[in-house]
Protein backbone atom coordinates (compact mmCIF):
# COMPACT_ATOMS: atom_id res chain seq x y z
CA UNK A 1 0.00 0.00 0.00
CA UNK A 2 3.07 2.63 0.23
CA UNK A 3 3.09 2.89 -3.93
CA UNK A 4 0.71 5.33 -4.45
CA UNK A 5 0.04 4.26 -8.05
CA UNK A 6 -0.72 0.77 -7.76
CA UNK A 7 -0.82 -1.07 -11.44
CA UNK A 8 -3.04 -3.32 -9.90
CA UNK A 9 -6.07 -0.63 -9.91
CA UNK A 10 -5.57 0.62 -13.46
CA UNK A 11 -6.36 -3.52 -14.39
CA UNK A 12 -9.28 -3.27 -12.41
CA UNK A 13 -10.54 -0.30 -13.68
CA UNK A 14 -9.89 -1.93 -16.95
CA UNK A 15 -11.77 -5.42 -15.89
CA UNK A 16 -15.01 -2.88 -14.61
CA UNK A 17 -15.00 -1.51 -17.62
CA UNK A 18 -15.13 -4.51 -19.51
CA UNK A 19 -17.17 -6.06 -17.33
CA UNK A 20 -19.94 -2.96 -17.57
CA UNK A 21 -19.51 -3.58 -21.30
CA UNK A 22 -19.87 -6.74 -22.02
CA UNK A 23 -23.66 -7.38 -22.57
CA UNK A 24 -23.78 -5.02 -25.04
CA UNK A 25 -21.24 -6.91 -27.30
CA UNK A 26 -23.83 -8.70 -28.86
CA UNK A 27 -22.61 -12.04 -27.25
CA UNK A 28 -24.87 -12.15 -24.59
CA UNK A 29 -28.26 -10.88 -25.72
CA UNK A 30 -29.93 -14.05 -25.15
CA UNK A 31 -28.98 -14.50 -21.92
CA UNK A 32 -31.42 -14.02 -18.81
CA UNK A 33 -32.18 -9.68 -18.88
CA UNK A 34 -30.28 -8.27 -16.22
CA UNK A 35 -32.39 -6.11 -14.42
CA UNK A 36 -30.05 -2.94 -14.14
CA UNK A 37 -29.53 -2.89 -18.07
CA UNK A 38 -33.37 -4.01 -18.79
CA UNK A 39 -35.53 -1.57 -20.63
CA UNK A 40 -32.82 0.29 -21.88
CA UNK A 41 -31.36 0.27 -25.88
CA UNK A 42 -27.76 -0.49 -26.12
CA UNK A 43 -26.65 2.76 -27.00
CA UNK A 44 -28.11 5.13 -24.24
CA UNK A 45 -27.60 2.58 -20.98
CA UNK A 46 -23.47 2.25 -21.98
CA UNK A 47 -23.34 5.93 -22.29
CA UNK A 48 -25.05 6.51 -18.56
CA UNK A 49 -23.66 2.99 -17.42
CA UNK A 50 -20.07 4.09 -17.84
CA UNK A 51 -20.35 7.90 -16.95
CA UNK A 52 -21.71 6.39 -13.86
CA UNK A 53 -18.64 3.94 -13.78
CA UNK A 54 -16.28 6.73 -14.37
CA UNK A 55 -17.35 8.85 -11.26
CA UNK A 56 -17.13 6.26 -9.23
CA UNK A 57 -13.66 4.47 -10.15
CA UNK A 58 -12.56 8.43 -10.01
CA UNK A 59 -13.71 8.91 -6.72
CA UNK A 60 -12.80 5.62 -5.44
CA UNK A 61 -9.26 5.85 -6.33
CA UNK A 62 -8.90 8.86 -3.97
CA UNK A 63 -6.47 8.02 -1.37
CA UNK A 64 -8.04 6.61 1.97
CA UNK A 65 -11.24 5.65 2.90
CA UNK A 66 -14.15 6.67 0.95
CA UNK A 67 -17.71 5.54 1.31
CA UNK A 68 -20.52 6.12 -1.28
CA UNK A 69 -23.93 6.75 0.85
CA UNK A 70 -26.89 8.59 1.28
CA UNK A 71 -28.07 10.95 3.45
CA UNK A 72 -31.12 9.00 3.80
CA UNK A 73 -29.89 5.72 4.77
CA UNK A 74 -29.59 4.64 8.49
CA UNK A 75 -27.52 2.06 7.99
CA UNK A 76 -24.78 4.43 6.08
CA UNK A 77 -25.15 6.08 9.81
CA UNK A 78 -23.99 3.31 11.40
CA UNK A 79 -21.20 2.68 9.34
CA UNK A 80 -20.10 6.24 9.52
CA UNK A 81 -20.06 5.37 13.28
CA UNK A 82 -18.02 2.55 13.38
CA UNK A 83 -15.07 4.58 11.41
CA UNK A 84 -15.60 7.55 13.65
CA UNK A 85 -15.30 4.45 16.80
CA UNK A 86 -12.07 3.08 14.47
CA UNK A 87 -10.47 7.14 14.45
CA UNK A 88 -10.85 7.09 11.05
CA UNK A 89 -12.87 9.85 9.10
CA UNK A 90 -13.72 8.89 5.57
CA UNK A 91 -14.55 10.77 2.54
CA UNK A 92 -18.06 10.47 2.38
CA UNK A 93 -19.75 11.28 -0.95
CA UNK A 94 -23.84 10.92 -0.64
CA UNK A 95 -24.97 10.33 -3.86
CA UNK A 96 -28.57 11.51 -3.22
CA UNK A 97 -27.28 14.60 -3.60
CA UNK A 98 -24.89 14.42 -6.41
CA UNK A 99 -26.50 15.17 -9.74
CA UNK A 100 -25.11 11.81 -11.58
CA UNK A 101 -26.41 9.80 -8.24
CA UNK A 102 -28.69 7.28 -10.43
CA UNK A 103 -25.88 6.44 -12.34
CA UNK A 104 -23.25 6.18 -9.63
CA UNK A 105 -25.83 4.07 -7.85
CA UNK A 106 -26.35 1.75 -11.17
CA UNK A 107 -22.47 1.69 -11.18
CA UNK A 108 -22.05 0.64 -7.62
CA UNK A 109 -24.82 -1.97 -7.60
CA UNK A 110 -22.88 -3.50 -11.19
CA UNK A 111 -19.46 -3.67 -8.71
CA UNK A 112 -21.72 -6.39 -6.51
CA UNK A 113 -22.96 -3.68 -3.65
CA UNK A 114 -26.07 -4.51 -3.26
CA UNK A 115 -27.56 -1.69 -1.11
CA UNK A 116 -26.34 -0.27 -3.15
CA UNK A 117 -24.97 1.93 0.01
CA UNK A 118 -22.98 1.62 1.98
CA UNK A 119 -20.08 1.24 -0.17
CA UNK A 120 -16.61 1.15 0.99
CA UNK A 121 -13.21 1.62 -0.60
CA UNK A 122 -9.95 1.79 0.46
CA UNK A 123 -6.70 2.78 -0.71
CA UNK A 124 -9.03 2.31 -4.11
CA UNK A 125 -9.69 -1.34 -3.61
CA UNK A 126 -13.35 -1.99 -3.01
CA UNK A 127 -14.09 -3.27 0.50
CA UNK A 128 -17.58 -4.30 -0.23
CA UNK A 129 -20.88 -3.17 2.02
CA UNK A 130 -21.75 -3.71 5.55
CA UNK A 131 -21.35 -7.24 5.62
CA UNK A 132 -17.83 -7.22 4.40
CA UNK A 133 -16.79 -4.26 6.52
CA UNK A 134 -18.41 -6.51 9.31
CA UNK A 135 -16.93 -9.35 8.70
CA UNK A 136 -13.66 -8.29 8.18
CA UNK A 137 -13.48 -6.21 11.63
CA UNK A 138 -14.48 -9.49 13.51
CA UNK A 139 -11.73 -11.43 11.72
CA UNK A 140 -9.45 -8.74 12.99
CA UNK A 141 -8.54 -7.66 9.09
CA UNK A 142 -10.29 -4.43 9.19
CA UNK A 143 -7.61 -2.45 11.36
CA UNK A 144 -4.51 -3.11 9.76
CA UNK A 145 -6.02 -2.09 6.14
CA UNK A 146 -7.36 1.39 8.13
CA UNK A 147 -3.99 2.13 10.24
CA UNK A 148 -2.16 4.18 7.76
CA UNK A 149 -5.55 6.59 7.50
CA UNK A 150 -6.32 6.59 11.03
CA UNK A 151 -6.19 9.91 12.04
CA UNK A 152 -4.84 10.97 15.55
CA UNK A 153 -7.17 12.44 17.85
CA UNK B 1 -98.64 -11.39 3.20
CA UNK B 2 -98.27 -8.42 3.33
CA UNK B 3 -99.09 -6.77 -0.17
CA UNK B 4 -99.48 -4.00 2.23
CA UNK B 5 -95.99 -4.21 3.07
CA UNK B 6 -94.97 -4.77 -0.69
CA UNK B 7 -96.40 -1.27 -0.98
CA UNK B 8 -95.06 0.42 1.46
CA UNK B 9 -91.49 -1.36 1.02
CA UNK B 10 -91.30 -0.19 -2.61
CA UNK B 11 -93.26 2.87 -1.91
CA UNK B 12 -95.38 1.96 -4.79
CA UNK B 13 -98.39 4.96 -5.14
CA UNK B 14 -100.94 2.47 -4.97
CA UNK B 15 -102.77 0.45 -2.15
CA UNK B 16 -104.61 -2.15 -4.36
CA UNK B 17 -105.24 -5.12 -2.21
CA UNK B 18 -106.42 -7.56 -4.39
CA UNK B 19 -103.30 -7.17 -6.34
CA UNK B 20 -101.36 -10.83 -6.05
CA UNK B 21 -97.71 -11.10 -5.26
CA UNK B 22 -95.57 -13.31 -6.80
CA UNK B 23 -93.70 -15.95 -3.88
CA UNK B 24 -90.45 -13.82 -4.11
CA UNK B 25 -91.20 -12.27 -0.85
CA UNK B 26 -91.82 -16.01 0.77
CA UNK B 27 -88.34 -16.35 -0.25
CA UNK B 28 -85.86 -16.02 3.10
CA UNK B 29 -84.06 -12.72 2.86
CA UNK B 30 -80.67 -12.79 3.94
CA UNK B 31 -80.28 -8.98 4.72
CA UNK B 32 -81.01 -7.81 7.75
CA UNK B 33 -81.55 -4.04 6.90
CA UNK B 34 -84.32 -5.59 4.66
CA UNK B 35 -86.10 -7.03 7.44
CA UNK B 36 -85.81 -3.94 9.29
CA UNK B 37 -87.34 -1.95 6.54
CA UNK B 38 -90.11 -4.19 5.77
CA UNK B 39 -90.92 -4.30 9.20
CA UNK B 40 -90.69 -0.53 10.20
CA UNK B 41 -92.64 0.13 7.75
CA UNK B 42 -95.53 -2.11 7.73
CA UNK B 43 -96.89 -2.11 11.02
CA UNK B 44 -99.79 -4.53 10.29
CA UNK B 45 -97.56 -7.15 8.76
CA UNK B 46 -97.60 -10.00 11.32
CA UNK B 47 -94.91 -11.53 12.73
CA UNK B 48 -95.87 -14.65 12.82
CA UNK B 49 -94.75 -17.26 10.64
CA UNK B 50 -96.71 -16.54 7.05
CA UNK B 51 -97.90 -19.77 5.15
CA UNK B 52 -96.19 -19.96 1.82
CA UNK B 53 -98.48 -19.49 -1.41
CA UNK B 54 -99.75 -22.49 -3.43
CA UNK B 55 -97.97 -20.82 -6.01
CA UNK B 56 -94.55 -20.89 -5.00
CA UNK B 57 -93.95 -23.31 -7.63
CA UNK B 58 -92.42 -20.97 -9.77
CA UNK B 59 -89.04 -20.46 -8.49
CA UNK B 60 -86.03 -22.16 -7.56
CA UNK B 61 -86.97 -23.43 -3.74
CA UNK B 62 -84.88 -21.90 -1.00
CA UNK B 63 -85.31 -23.62 2.04
CA UNK B 64 -85.27 -21.52 4.50
CA UNK B 65 -88.82 -20.20 4.65
CA UNK B 66 -89.18 -18.18 7.94
CA UNK B 67 -90.07 -15.13 9.68
CA UNK B 68 -88.98 -11.23 8.60
CA UNK B 69 -87.52 -10.78 11.91
CA UNK B 70 -85.02 -14.46 11.94
CA UNK B 71 -81.60 -13.69 12.26
CA UNK B 72 -80.21 -14.89 9.03
CA UNK B 73 -77.65 -17.50 8.82
CA UNK B 74 -75.49 -15.04 6.31
CA UNK B 75 -72.49 -16.92 6.93
CA UNK B 76 -73.21 -20.63 6.65
CA UNK B 77 -75.16 -19.77 3.39
CA UNK B 78 -72.96 -17.04 2.03
CA UNK B 79 -73.33 -18.44 -1.66
CA UNK B 80 -77.05 -18.41 -1.34
CA UNK B 81 -77.63 -14.84 0.21
CA UNK B 82 -76.45 -13.19 -2.68
CA UNK B 83 -78.07 -15.00 -5.14
CA UNK B 84 -81.20 -15.30 -2.67
CA UNK B 85 -80.62 -11.03 -3.51
CA UNK B 86 -80.11 -11.47 -6.98
CA UNK B 87 -83.09 -13.49 -7.22
CA UNK B 88 -85.16 -11.29 -5.00
CA UNK B 89 -84.03 -8.42 -6.82
CA UNK B 90 -84.73 -10.29 -10.32
CA UNK B 91 -88.38 -11.20 -8.96
CA UNK B 92 -89.05 -7.40 -7.84
CA UNK B 93 -88.07 -6.36 -11.61
CA UNK B 94 -90.33 -8.58 -13.04
CA UNK B 95 -93.20 -7.97 -10.56
CA UNK B 96 -92.36 -4.09 -10.83
CA UNK B 97 -93.31 -3.87 -14.47
CA UNK B 98 -96.92 -5.57 -13.48
CA UNK B 99 -97.58 -3.16 -10.63
CA UNK B 100 -96.44 -0.32 -12.37
CA UNK B 101 -99.50 -1.53 -15.59
CA UNK B 102 -101.61 -1.77 -12.54
CA UNK B 103 -101.06 1.57 -11.19
CA UNK B 104 -101.49 3.58 -14.69
CA UNK B 105 -104.84 2.62 -14.59
CA UNK B 106 -106.70 2.69 -11.78
CA UNK B 107 -109.85 2.02 -12.54
CA UNK B 108 -109.38 -0.59 -15.00
CA UNK B 109 -107.89 -3.65 -14.17
CA UNK B 110 -106.22 -4.10 -17.56
CA UNK B 111 -103.37 -2.25 -19.00
CA UNK B 112 -105.00 -1.88 -22.41
CA UNK B 113 -105.26 1.66 -21.65
CA UNK B 114 -101.62 2.55 -20.46
CA UNK B 115 -100.43 3.75 -23.48
CA UNK B 116 -100.53 7.45 -22.84
CA UNK B 117 -96.42 9.16 -23.00
CA UNK B 118 -97.27 11.37 -19.26
CA UNK B 119 -97.82 7.43 -17.97
CA UNK B 120 -94.84 6.30 -19.67
CA UNK B 121 -92.70 8.64 -18.02
CA UNK B 122 -94.51 7.75 -15.03
CA UNK B 123 -93.72 4.41 -15.58
CA UNK B 124 -90.10 5.15 -16.03
CA UNK B 125 -89.78 6.67 -13.10
CA UNK B 126 -91.74 4.44 -10.91
CA UNK B 127 -89.32 1.66 -12.37
CA UNK B 128 -86.09 3.71 -11.44
CA UNK B 129 -87.26 4.56 -7.91
CA UNK B 130 -87.37 0.72 -7.68
CA UNK B 131 -83.92 -0.12 -9.33
CA UNK B 132 -82.64 2.29 -7.05
CA UNK B 133 -84.20 0.99 -4.22
CA UNK B 134 -83.27 -2.65 -4.94
CA UNK B 135 -79.54 -1.22 -5.28
CA UNK B 136 -79.41 -0.15 -1.99
CA UNK B 137 -81.06 -2.99 -0.86
CA UNK B 138 -78.18 -5.52 -2.44
CA UNK B 139 -75.70 -2.74 -1.42
CA UNK B 140 -76.61 -3.25 2.77
CA UNK B 141 -76.91 -7.07 2.01
CA UNK B 142 -73.67 -7.45 0.77
CA UNK B 143 -72.05 -4.78 3.53
CA UNK B 144 -73.93 -7.17 5.96
CA UNK B 145 -72.31 -9.86 4.87
CA UNK B 146 -68.99 -8.59 4.73
CA UNK B 147 -69.79 -8.05 8.54
CA UNK B 148 -70.12 -11.05 9.42
CA UNK B 149 -67.65 -12.54 7.62
CA UNK B 150 -64.99 -10.19 9.36
CA UNK B 151 -66.56 -10.92 12.83
CA UNK B 152 -66.26 -14.86 12.05
CA UNK B 153 -62.69 -14.57 10.93
CA UNK B 154 -62.06 -12.65 14.04
CA UNK B 155 -63.52 -15.72 15.97
CA UNK B 156 -61.24 -17.88 14.26
CA UNK B 157 -58.31 -15.90 14.81
CA UNK B 158 -58.38 -15.88 18.30
CA UNK B 159 -59.44 -19.66 18.87
CA UNK B 160 -56.27 -19.95 16.95
CA UNK B 161 -54.16 -17.65 19.11
CA UNK B 162 -56.08 -19.98 22.23
CA UNK B 163 -54.97 -23.22 20.77
CA UNK B 164 -51.49 -22.09 20.34
CA UNK B 165 -51.23 -20.49 23.84
CA UNK B 166 -52.31 -23.87 25.14
CA UNK B 167 -49.64 -25.99 23.56
CA UNK B 168 -47.23 -23.96 25.05
CA UNK B 169 -46.01 -21.93 22.74
CA UNK B 170 -45.20 -18.81 23.76
CA UNK B 171 -47.09 -16.79 20.99
CA UNK B 172 -46.97 -13.27 23.11
CA UNK B 173 -49.13 -11.19 20.07
CA UNK B 174 -47.88 -13.26 17.26
CA UNK B 175 -51.27 -13.07 15.69
CA UNK B 176 -53.43 -9.39 16.46
CA UNK B 177 -56.62 -10.75 16.41
CA UNK B 178 -59.11 -8.15 15.47
CA UNK B 179 -56.69 -6.44 13.05
CA UNK B 180 -57.42 -7.95 9.42
CA UNK B 181 -54.40 -6.07 7.95
CA UNK B 182 -52.00 -8.74 8.29
CA UNK B 183 -51.98 -10.92 4.79
CA UNK B 184 -51.93 -14.06 4.52
CA UNK B 185 -48.98 -14.75 3.48
CA UNK B 186 -48.04 -12.53 6.56
CA UNK B 187 -50.02 -15.12 8.44
CA UNK B 188 -48.64 -18.47 7.18
CA UNK B 189 -44.82 -17.11 7.37
CA UNK B 190 -44.95 -16.76 11.05
CA UNK B 191 -46.78 -20.20 11.07
CA UNK B 192 -44.08 -21.77 9.17
CA UNK B 193 -41.47 -20.15 11.29
CA UNK B 194 -43.15 -21.44 14.07
CA UNK B 195 -43.11 -24.78 13.11
CA UNK B 196 -39.60 -24.72 11.89
CA UNK B 197 -38.61 -23.26 15.47
CA UNK B 198 -40.25 -26.11 17.54
CA UNK B 199 -38.30 -28.76 15.36
CA UNK B 200 -35.21 -26.28 15.77
CA UNK B 201 -35.26 -26.75 19.27
CA UNK B 202 -35.90 -30.55 19.67
CA UNK B 203 -32.70 -30.79 17.33
CA UNK B 204 -30.80 -28.61 19.40
CA UNK B 205 -31.61 -30.29 22.47
CA UNK B 206 -30.69 -33.79 20.71
CA UNK B 207 -27.36 -31.63 19.79
CA UNK B 208 -26.48 -30.96 23.48
CA UNK B 209 -26.87 -34.11 24.69
CA UNK B 210 -24.66 -35.88 21.95
CA UNK B 211 -21.96 -33.19 22.86
CA UNK B 212 -22.56 -33.90 25.96
CA UNK B 213 -21.66 -37.45 26.00
CA UNK B 214 -19.02 -36.97 23.29
CA UNK B 215 -17.11 -34.94 25.75
CA UNK B 216 -17.25 -37.56 28.21
CA UNK B 217 -16.58 -40.50 26.32
CA UNK B 218 -13.26 -39.36 24.88
CA UNK B 219 -13.51 -39.56 21.03
CA UNK B 220 -11.46 -38.55 18.89
CA UNK B 221 -10.65 -34.64 17.73
CA UNK B 222 -12.11 -35.24 14.13
CA UNK B 223 -15.20 -36.90 15.40
CA UNK B 224 -15.61 -34.10 17.96
CA UNK B 225 -14.93 -31.62 15.14
CA UNK B 226 -17.72 -33.19 12.90
CA UNK B 227 -20.40 -32.03 16.25
CA UNK B 228 -18.91 -29.34 16.26
CA UNK B 229 -19.33 -28.24 13.27
CA UNK B 230 -23.47 -29.44 12.90
CA UNK B 231 -23.79 -27.73 16.33
CA UNK B 232 -22.51 -24.44 14.67
CA UNK B 233 -24.76 -24.90 10.81
CA UNK B 234 -27.19 -25.68 13.37
CA UNK B 235 -27.26 -21.60 14.47
CA UNK B 236 -26.46 -20.85 10.88
CA UNK B 237 -30.04 -22.64 10.32
CA UNK B 238 -31.61 -20.54 12.77
CA UNK B 239 -30.41 -16.86 11.43
CA UNK B 240 -31.20 -18.11 7.94
CA UNK B 241 -34.99 -19.04 9.24
CA UNK B 242 -35.21 -15.60 10.73
CA UNK B 243 -34.13 -14.02 7.69
CA UNK B 244 -36.84 -15.07 6.00
CA UNK B 245 -39.65 -14.88 8.56
CA UNK B 246 -38.43 -10.84 8.92
CA UNK B 247 -39.52 -10.67 5.06
CA UNK B 248 -42.63 -11.42 5.92
CA UNK B 249 -43.24 -9.28 9.28
CA UNK B 250 -40.14 -7.59 10.41
CA UNK B 251 -41.95 -6.97 13.64
CA UNK B 252 -42.29 -10.36 14.93
CA UNK B 253 -38.60 -11.13 14.50
CA UNK B 254 -37.97 -7.61 16.73
CA UNK B 255 -40.24 -8.15 19.43
CA UNK B 256 -38.58 -12.06 19.91
CA UNK B 257 -42.19 -13.05 20.25
CA UNK B 258 -41.27 -17.07 19.48
CA UNK B 259 -39.34 -16.98 22.39
CA UNK B 260 -39.32 -16.98 26.23
CA UNK B 261 -40.01 -13.53 28.24
CA UNK B 262 -36.64 -13.76 29.59
CA UNK B 263 -35.32 -14.18 26.37
CA UNK B 264 -36.95 -11.42 25.01
CA UNK B 265 -35.96 -9.36 27.78
CA UNK B 266 -32.14 -9.73 27.21
CA UNK B 267 -32.62 -9.67 23.16
CA UNK B 268 -30.93 -6.82 21.09
CA UNK B 269 -32.73 -6.51 17.73
CA UNK B 270 -34.11 -9.68 17.52
CA UNK B 271 -31.38 -11.71 19.22
CA UNK B 272 -28.91 -12.27 21.86
CA UNK B 273 -26.02 -9.58 21.98
CA UNK B 274 -22.49 -11.11 20.81
CA UNK B 275 -20.80 -8.93 23.29
CA UNK B 276 -22.79 -10.43 25.77
CA UNK B 277 -22.77 -14.08 24.43
CA UNK B 278 -18.52 -13.63 24.63
CA UNK B 279 -18.93 -12.71 28.50
CA UNK B 280 -20.72 -15.60 29.39
CA UNK B 281 -18.59 -17.82 27.16
CA UNK B 282 -14.80 -16.90 28.00
CA UNK B 283 -14.67 -17.45 31.60
CA UNK B 284 -16.37 -21.45 31.23
CA UNK B 285 -13.74 -22.42 28.49
CA UNK B 286 -11.00 -22.34 30.73
CA UNK B 287 -8.04 -22.38 30.06
CA UNK B 288 -6.77 -20.34 27.22
CA UNK B 289 -2.94 -20.09 26.32
CA UNK B 290 -2.13 -16.28 26.20
CA UNK B 291 -2.54 -16.17 22.21
CA UNK B 292 -5.92 -16.92 22.66
CA UNK B 293 -6.79 -14.57 25.28
CA UNK B 294 -5.29 -11.52 23.37
CA UNK B 295 -7.53 -12.71 20.05
CA UNK B 296 -10.80 -13.44 22.28
CA UNK B 297 -9.73 -9.83 24.06
CA UNK B 298 -9.88 -8.28 20.31
CA UNK B 299 -13.10 -10.11 18.77
CA UNK B 300 -14.75 -8.56 22.13
CA UNK B 301 -13.61 -5.27 21.20
CA UNK B 302 -14.83 -5.55 17.75
CA UNK B 303 -18.10 -7.31 18.49
CA UNK B 304 -19.11 -3.87 21.06
CA UNK B 305 -17.65 -1.63 18.31
CA UNK B 306 -20.25 -3.03 15.61
CA UNK B 307 -23.33 -3.37 17.91
CA UNK B 308 -22.65 0.53 19.20
CA UNK B 309 -22.62 1.38 15.68
CA UNK B 310 -25.63 -0.67 14.58
CA UNK B 311 -27.08 0.25 17.81
CA UNK B 312 -27.07 3.75 16.63
CA UNK B 313 -27.94 3.50 13.65
CA UNK B 314 -30.83 1.77 14.89
CA UNK B 315 -31.73 5.06 17.03
CA UNK B 316 -31.21 6.91 13.88
CA UNK B 317 -33.87 4.98 12.17
CA UNK B 318 -36.55 5.86 14.92
CA UNK B 319 -35.07 9.32 14.76
CA UNK B 320 -36.04 9.88 11.50
CA UNK B 321 -39.43 7.75 11.23
CA UNK B 322 -40.67 10.18 14.16
CA UNK B 323 -39.53 13.14 12.18
CA UNK B 324 -41.48 11.47 9.80
CA UNK B 325 -44.54 10.58 11.23
CA UNK B 326 -44.30 14.29 12.54
CA UNK B 327 -43.56 16.15 9.45
CA UNK B 328 -46.37 18.82 8.34
CA UNK B 329 -49.02 19.83 10.56
CA UNK B 330 -51.22 18.21 12.92
CA UNK B 331 -55.07 17.73 12.40
CA UNK B 332 -55.47 17.57 8.83
CA UNK B 333 -57.97 15.19 7.26
CA UNK B 334 -55.28 12.90 5.82
CA UNK B 335 -51.86 11.89 6.48
CA UNK B 336 -50.83 9.51 4.40
CA UNK B 337 -48.12 11.10 2.74
CA UNK B 338 -46.17 11.20 6.20
CA UNK B 339 -47.09 7.58 6.81
CA UNK B 340 -46.22 6.25 3.34
CA UNK B 341 -42.87 8.50 3.97
CA UNK B 342 -42.36 6.35 7.36
CA UNK B 343 -43.42 2.99 5.66
CA UNK B 344 -40.14 3.45 2.93
CA UNK B 345 -37.84 4.16 5.81
CA UNK B 346 -39.53 1.26 7.95
CA UNK B 347 -37.52 -0.84 4.92
CA UNK B 348 -34.15 -0.33 6.56
CA UNK B 349 -35.76 -2.27 9.59
CA UNK B 350 -34.74 -5.51 7.79
CA UNK B 351 -31.57 -4.51 6.59
CA UNK B 352 -30.51 -4.02 10.71
CA UNK B 353 -32.02 -7.22 11.57
CA UNK B 354 -30.10 -9.46 9.07
CA UNK B 355 -27.24 -7.25 10.25
CA UNK B 356 -27.59 -8.51 13.59
CA UNK B 357 -27.94 -11.83 12.66
CA UNK B 358 -25.21 -11.57 10.43
CA UNK B 359 -23.21 -10.20 13.34
CA UNK B 360 -24.20 -13.23 15.50
CA UNK B 361 -23.11 -15.86 13.26
CA UNK B 362 -19.75 -13.85 12.73
CA UNK B 363 -19.21 -13.86 16.10
CA UNK B 364 -19.59 -17.66 16.67
CA UNK B 365 -17.74 -17.98 13.30
CA UNK B 366 -14.80 -15.94 14.36
CA UNK B 367 -14.97 -17.66 18.08
CA UNK B 368 -14.61 -21.57 16.22
CA UNK B 369 -11.62 -20.27 14.73
CA UNK B 370 -9.86 -19.03 18.02
CA UNK B 371 -10.76 -22.19 19.81
CA UNK B 372 -9.47 -25.93 19.62
CA UNK B 373 -12.03 -28.75 18.54
CA UNK B 374 -12.66 -29.21 22.39
CA UNK B 375 -12.83 -26.10 23.67
CA UNK B 376 -15.54 -25.16 20.78
CA UNK B 377 -17.39 -27.93 21.72
CA UNK B 378 -17.82 -26.93 25.82
CA UNK B 379 -18.54 -23.23 24.43
CA UNK B 380 -21.83 -24.61 22.56
CA UNK B 381 -22.63 -27.04 25.18
CA UNK B 382 -21.80 -23.23 27.48
CA UNK B 383 -24.15 -21.63 25.15
CA UNK B 384 -26.71 -23.99 24.66
CA UNK B 385 -27.12 -24.65 28.73
CA UNK B 386 -27.23 -20.96 28.99
CA UNK B 387 -30.42 -20.58 26.67
CA UNK B 388 -32.10 -23.52 28.74
CA UNK B 389 -31.60 -21.80 32.24
CA UNK B 390 -33.02 -18.47 30.77
CA UNK B 391 -36.32 -20.73 29.36
CA UNK B 392 -36.11 -22.03 32.80
CA UNK B 393 -36.30 -18.90 34.55
CA UNK B 394 -38.87 -17.78 32.12
CA UNK B 395 -41.35 -20.49 32.95
CA UNK B 396 -40.51 -20.09 37.00
CA UNK B 397 -41.36 -16.96 36.77
CA UNK B 398 -44.89 -17.28 35.23
CA UNK B 399 -45.77 -20.06 37.02
CA UNK B 400 -44.66 -18.49 40.87
CA UNK B 401 -47.25 -18.40 43.23
CA UNK B 402 -48.67 -14.97 43.47
CA UNK B 403 -50.54 -13.21 46.44
CA UNK B 404 -53.90 -12.98 45.24
CA UNK B 405 -54.83 -9.16 44.09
Amino acid sequence: MENPDPPSMKEELLSLHIRLLAPFTGSSKSSSPDPITEGFEGGDFEDLAIFGMDKVTRLASEKGVVLFSKSSCCMCYAVKILFQELGVTPTVHEIDQDPEGWEMEKALMRLGCNGPVPAIFIGGKLVGSTNEVMSLHLSGGLMPMLKPYQTLC
Amino acid sequence: MGLRAAGNLFQLPFKQKDFKLPNAYNINLTCTKATSIISSRSMDFPSAQFVPSRTMGNYEPIHQIGMWGENFKSIDNPDISASVIVDVANKLENESETTSHEMLAPSSKHDQEASKPFDKIQRRLAQNREAARKSRLRKKAYVQQLENSRLKLIQLEQELERARQQQGLYVGGGLEAGHLGISSAVNSGIAAFEMEYERWMEEQNKHMCELRSALHAQISDIELHILVETGMSHYFELFRLKSNVANADVFYVMSGTWKTSVERFFSWIGGFRPSELLKVLVPKIDPLTDQQILEVCNLKQSCQQAEDALSQGMEKLQETVSASLASGQMGQVTYIPQVSMAMEKFEALVRFVNQADHLRQETLQQMSYILTTRQSARALLVLGEYIQRLQALSTLWTNRPREPA
